[in-house]
């Protein structure tokens, strides 16, 4: 069967914003909730590794997602003790969630450096993969790509379609009208920030199990940093992270085509690969070039501490 | 819950500094349940980790020479961190620090004189300050987030670096490794010590330390600063520029990271590579924490985390484990240090039994 370029490009792209949408989905949750985790790249790197090592123990890679959602959780844990019982500041505690998750994740991995996964066989949705173009990049993919997009939705009903979601929000916005109505702020930060720390491990398990697959230290490479500059970029709101995070995605996938393509381009591959880094940058410019877009959206409360007084 | 926390009237300047004392603490026994857990004897370990390193002489001077970038990045950073201003990116401007000191040295190659050096300083500052302007200048006029500006900017310099050491900067008899000549004697940091490889970067270090404490305490822009960082709006109401801080914040950082990276390529490292920085930009960001951001304070700390560095290094001599233990251990001790803060403003209390 023949596949168009334009195909695998889109495919490619698919791919690589998968990873970016569910960990800027999950801080998207944790953010709305008022709380401010920088700690995402460590957070992935644990779950990346902790996937890694279970899959390769157990020849199951959905046992690999769980132990890297896991591995998510109780880093997530670790800092919402910190900022949520403690007070900590959240910045400093979510650099320091950084420094500690990628440091031990290298630790933990080295042993399994120059291991290899099998390839997960992805899953053919039929008649529909069938479609030029755009069939095989949609519906012949890895099951966490169809997570993401359900994810995506599950949010959108969450956030603005569901009590629960409501709740979520006017937290992040105003803790302490939210607590004299009589909602546990606390306990819901909390949820919040564990179920950020869950997409996290997850999106770090893709890139380990589904992606390379393979580990190596440092393998996150930024991007849970780039997850959180998206949901500045997407001004908090579920869509914009999905087209920011294939926006990304198909940068990063840029190079490869650059790279393969029998075009004579004498770039050097270091310039192509700071292209998503300097992309991020440039988006950072253009949301927060208006200071109201930032501030309008922003949820109140982000990175206070919150103390329910008596 | 049998505990509960009560907000102290006042900050407690006590627990101020028993704080990193406790992290410390509990950092050893994170480490204890580390050892323990890989089945290490975990006295060996501690042995191993924190006293053999500095066991001789030579072991000291090597702790100062570790130390002297974590304290010239820390004093950078905390001048920023007292006004709320985060530089993230410390390891990226030290990098390029490094770059433009190794341009001028093999741009001099082979050329004798003390203006080697002097330019090497010099292009060094200048590299990591440029890369610190670029947050700096989006910052003040985007107001685009300096966190992640700072932090992505770290990914580019280790991508220029590489391509740097790639290209027209390797070595033309290197057989193809990716890494500069050996500079020359001249292009060097003199060695303070016969016999040690401590060197002129640690006069830097604590020159830097001095000057830091007399901006922070005895300058009126130190007060500024220090205003800002603890009310935001009063600084605003006083009027001092909110820009001008942002800039010498940033620009302070950027300029001792890049010193810091030239010292590592004139001093230990003696040539450039694509791995210049050994993490030394995210380690001082613990030590301008641990330290409370004074200058006294980091000076301590960074030792601290010189050992922490030193102790990584041994275990994997001898305990055969990855050396970026040292990095768990630094994660550790900065959790911990977040997390025991809360004395600070707040005591515990036992709860009553309710009648």
């Amino acid at each position: 069967m023949e596949t168009s370029i334009l195909g695998s490009i889109l495919f490619a792209t698919i791919v690589a914003g998968t990873p970016l949408i569910i960990v800027a989905l999950g801080q998207l949750i944790a953010e709305k909730a008022g709380v401010l985790n920088l700690g995402a790249e460590g957070m992935m790197a644990m779950g990346a590794i902790a996937a890694f090592a279970v899959t390769l123990h157990s020849g199951n890679p959905w046992l690999g997602v769980l132990a890297g959602m896991l591995a998510g959780v109780a880093m997530s844990f670790i800092f919402a003790v910190v900022v949520l019982t403690l007070m900590g500041n959240q910045v400093a505690s979510g650099l320091a969630l950084s420094i500690l998750g990628v440091g031990l994740s290298a630790f933990i991995g080295k042993p399994y450096e120059s291991e290899i996964l099998p390839t997960v066989s992805a899953i053919r949705i039929p008649l529909l993969a069938d479609l030029p173009v755009i069939g095989n990049a949609l519906f012949n993919q890895q099951a966490l790509v169809y997570f993401s997009w359900a994810l995506f939705a599950g949010m959108v009903w969450f956030l603005y379609r569901s009590r629960a979601g409501l709740v979520l929000r006017a937290i992040g916005e105003s803790p302490s009208a939210a607590h004299s109505i009589g909602f546990p702020v606390i306990r819901i930060r909390y949820l919040a920030t564990l179920f950020g720390g869950a997409m996290a491990g997850i999106g770090g398990a893709f890139l380990s199990v589904f992606y390379t697959p393979l580990w190596v230290e440092g393998m996150v490479s930024g991007r849970g940093w780039i997850a959180i500059a998206l949901v500045v970029f997407a001004t908090w709101r579920p869509f914009r992270v999905l087209v920011g995070a294939y926006l990304f995605g198909g940068v990063m996938v840029a190079q490869l085509f650059v790279q393969g393509s029998d075009l004579d381009i004498n770039i050097p591959s270091q310039l192509l690969s700071a292209l998503p880094y300097l992309a991020t940058i440039i988006v950072l410019v253009i949301i927060s070039r208006d200071r109201n877009t930032v501030r309008l959206n922003a949820p109140v409360s982000l990175g206070q501490p919150y103390r329910p007084e008596a | 819950m049998w505990v509960r926390l009560e907000r102290r009237p006042e900050a407690s300047r006590l627990m101020s500094y028993v704080s990193p004392l406790i992290a410390i603490v509990l950092m050893l026994i994170g480490g204890l349940l580390l050892f323990t857990a890989l089945g290490k004897d975990p006295l060996e370990g501690f042995i191993v980790f924190f006293i053999n390193p500095i066991s001789d002489s030579y072991g000291v001077s090597e702790l100062f020479l570790k130390a002297t970038p974590l304290m010239l990045i820390a004093i950078g950073l905390a001048v920023g961190f007292r006004a709320n201003v985060w530089n993230i990116g410390a390891e990226g401007q030290l990098i390029v620090g490094a770059v433009a000191a190794s341009a001028v040295a093999l741009y001099f190659y082979e050329a004798q004189g003390a203006h080697v050096l002097i330019l090497m300083v010099i292009a060094g500052a200048i590299g990591g300050m440029l890369w610190a302007a670029i947050p700096a200048f989006l910052k003040t006029r985007f107001d685009t987030n300096e966190i992640l500006v700072s932090l992505m900017l770290v990914y580019v310099a280790q991508l220029l670096v590489s391509w740097l050491v790639h290209g027209p900067m390797m070595d033309p008899d290197g057989f193809n490794f990716p890494q500069s000549r050996l500079f020359e004697e001249s292009a060097l940091l003199p060695i303070l010590f016969e016999g040690t490889r401590l060197n002129l970067a640690f006069g830097f270090a604590v020159s830097a330390l001095l000057v830091g404490y007399i901006f922070m305490f005895r300058s009126f822009a130190g007060f500024q600063m220090q205003v800002a960082g603890y009310a935001k709006d009063a600084a605003r109401y006083a009027g001092f520029s909110a820009k001008r801080m942002i800039w010498i914040g940033l620009l302070s950082g950027g300029a001792m990271a890049g010193l810091a990276g030239m010292s590592e390529v004139a001093g230990p490292m003696g040539q450039i590579t694509g791995h210049v920085s050994n993490n030394y930009g995210f380690a001082a960001i613990i030590v301008a924490f641990v330290a409370r951001l004074n200058p006294v304070g980091i000076f301590f700390a960074s030792l601290l985390m010189a050992l922490l560095y030193l102790g990584g290094e041994q275990a994997q001599q001898y305990l055969a484990l990855p050396s970026s233990i040292s990095n768990v251990f630094q994660g550790m001790l900065l959790m911990f240090l977040l997390g025991s803060d809360v004395f600070i403003n707040y005591r515990v209390r036992w709860r009553e039994a309710v009648a």
